[in-house]
């Protein structure tokens, strides 16, 4: 099972950077904000992640049929991914974010995302 | 040989191999006062249905797929048509339970649209989730909308059998099932409402009415509030594909049958991690992918299923 590849160490400490990066697709090139989840046999893996805030997740199908990635509070929802797309959005706000496929609503995960620590920017 | 095949404990891998290798072989269903019995296989079946409205089920031909599970989806579309156009009896038209597409990508609708019309034949669709990828399901509805209500749903009559086509596909809530939705139901008790009793129903929709494998979403929310509606009706039979395999459930008055995909068959509930294409040896997909035959025999409230796959 792959897991999160989150390489956030130092990063919290630049939180207040981080935040205004994450509101440019630039905050993908800061290797510390990325995190990634795969969509595998009808599955969010892993299911319930949890990031910092300024955290750019990439959901990834790796199944042979599509799925979408869909936020049930409407906070973000993607076109329907074919095998090997991807979508990518960044949390810059702290809370639960519950998201779902739309296609097969069955499948169902969720985003934590916690204040960046040594920041309170984010709230 | 038991002819439920879905009862609440699931299906089990044995009783659910019985059912792929009826597949392999073609059974005739005859469905008398709501409960059907095998009468053989496929050769004899065409000896004793000799008249009455025939017509034609495929399923998931999903179009545009073109991985290892079936790298030519269309061309395994067009066995399916070639199979329909050697019909001994041509059937009055064809039903399409959706997935028409892999991917609600015009061109895939159009190359569907350029194989199935070979048949020459009256289609009926619903949509599966597949073909309403779109933000505003306007690729479907553009196509196959005219003179439905809402996201696609209607009804017909033909030779005295009475036929609802449903959309369960849309809508669909988080954590859920298959979902017809209110507007729709309410859309169903009127559409119901005055009919005789003695009226055949057929409703057909993408996703199974009963609850096939929840797990996998394999059944529909709010069915029940619709069988509720049928349940006065002598004689209802429910067709539906989106589980590439052929199930079939009676209860009371209501026939429940799943058909095959023409594309790729799909792990049988619960004997794989997910659903999902699943592939089978190059020389035995043709034996797991099909079309379906159904025969409604006048005044004899008779109801002859034939699944006939495309290679035995």
């Amino acid at each position: 099972m792959r897991t999160i590849k989150s390489r956030s160490r130092v990063a919290a400490a630049f939180g207040v950077v981080l935040l205004v990066a994450a509101a440019t697709f630039a905050a993908r090139s800061a290797p510390a904000t990325d995190a990634e989840v795969d969509i595998d046999q009808f599955t969010f893996l892993p299911q319930r992640i949890t990031v910092k805030a300024g955290t750019t997740v990439t959901w990834i199908n790796e199944d042979d049929v599509p799925h979408t990635i869909v936020s049930s509070s409407k906070v973000f929802k993607s076109k329907a991914l074919d095998t090997a797309d991807k979508f990518s959005f960044t949390f810059t706000t702290p809370g639960t974010y519950d998201y779902f496929c739309s296609v097969h609503p069955h499948m169902t995960g969720a985003v934590v995302v916690e204040a960046a620590s040594g920041s309170n920017a984010a709230q | 040989m038991t002819s439920d095949h879905g009862n609440e404990r699931g299906v089990s891998r044995r009783k659910v191999l019985e059912c792929m290798t009826w597949a392999g072989t073609g059974v005739l269903w005859t469905v008398a006062g709501g409960v059907p019995s095998s009468m053989g296989i496929i050769g004899e079946a065409r000896a004793v249905t000799p008249s009455g409205l025939t017509f034609l089920q495929i399923s998931d031909s999903h179009v545009g797929f073109d991985k290892p599970a079936n790298p030519n989806a269309i061309g395994t579309l067009e066995e399916a048509l070639n199979k329909i156009n050697a019909l001994p009896v041509k059937p009055s038209f064809i039903i399409h339970t959706g997935d028409i597409t892999h991917l609600s990508k015009p061109s895939e609708f159009d190359d569907a649209d350029r194989v199935i019309s070979q048949a020459r034949l009256d289609v009926h669709y619903v949509p599966g989730e597949h073909d309403v990828l779109d933000e505003d399901v306007k690729l479907y509805r553009d196509r196959y909308g005219r003179g439905t209500k809402g996201a696609g749903w209607y009804s017909f009559d033909a030779d005295g059998v009475h036929f609802i086509g449903l959309v369960n596909v849309v809508d669909l809530k988080a954590g859920g099932l298959g979902n017809l939705g209110n507007e729709q139901l309410e859309w169903l008790e009127g559409d119901l409402k005055g009919r005789p009793a003695s009226t055949p129903i057929v409703v057909f929709a993408h996703i199974p009415l009963w609850s096939v494998y929840p797990a996998w979403g394999w059944g529909t929310e709010d069915a029940t509030r619709a069988l509720d509606y049928l349940k006065r009706f002598g004689s209802v039979t429910v067709l539906n594909g989106h589980i590439h395999q052929i199930m079939q459930k009676v209860e009371g008055n209501v026939t429940f049958h799943t058909a095959m995909s023409t594309a790729f068959p799909q792990p049988a509930p619960g004997a794989a991690p997910s659903p999902g294409p699943l592939k089978v040896a190059d020389d035995k997909l043709r034996s797991v992918l099909g079309i379906t035959d159904v025969t409604f025999k006048r005044g004899q409230q008779r109801l002859a299923i034939i699944d006939q796959p495309l290679q035995r």
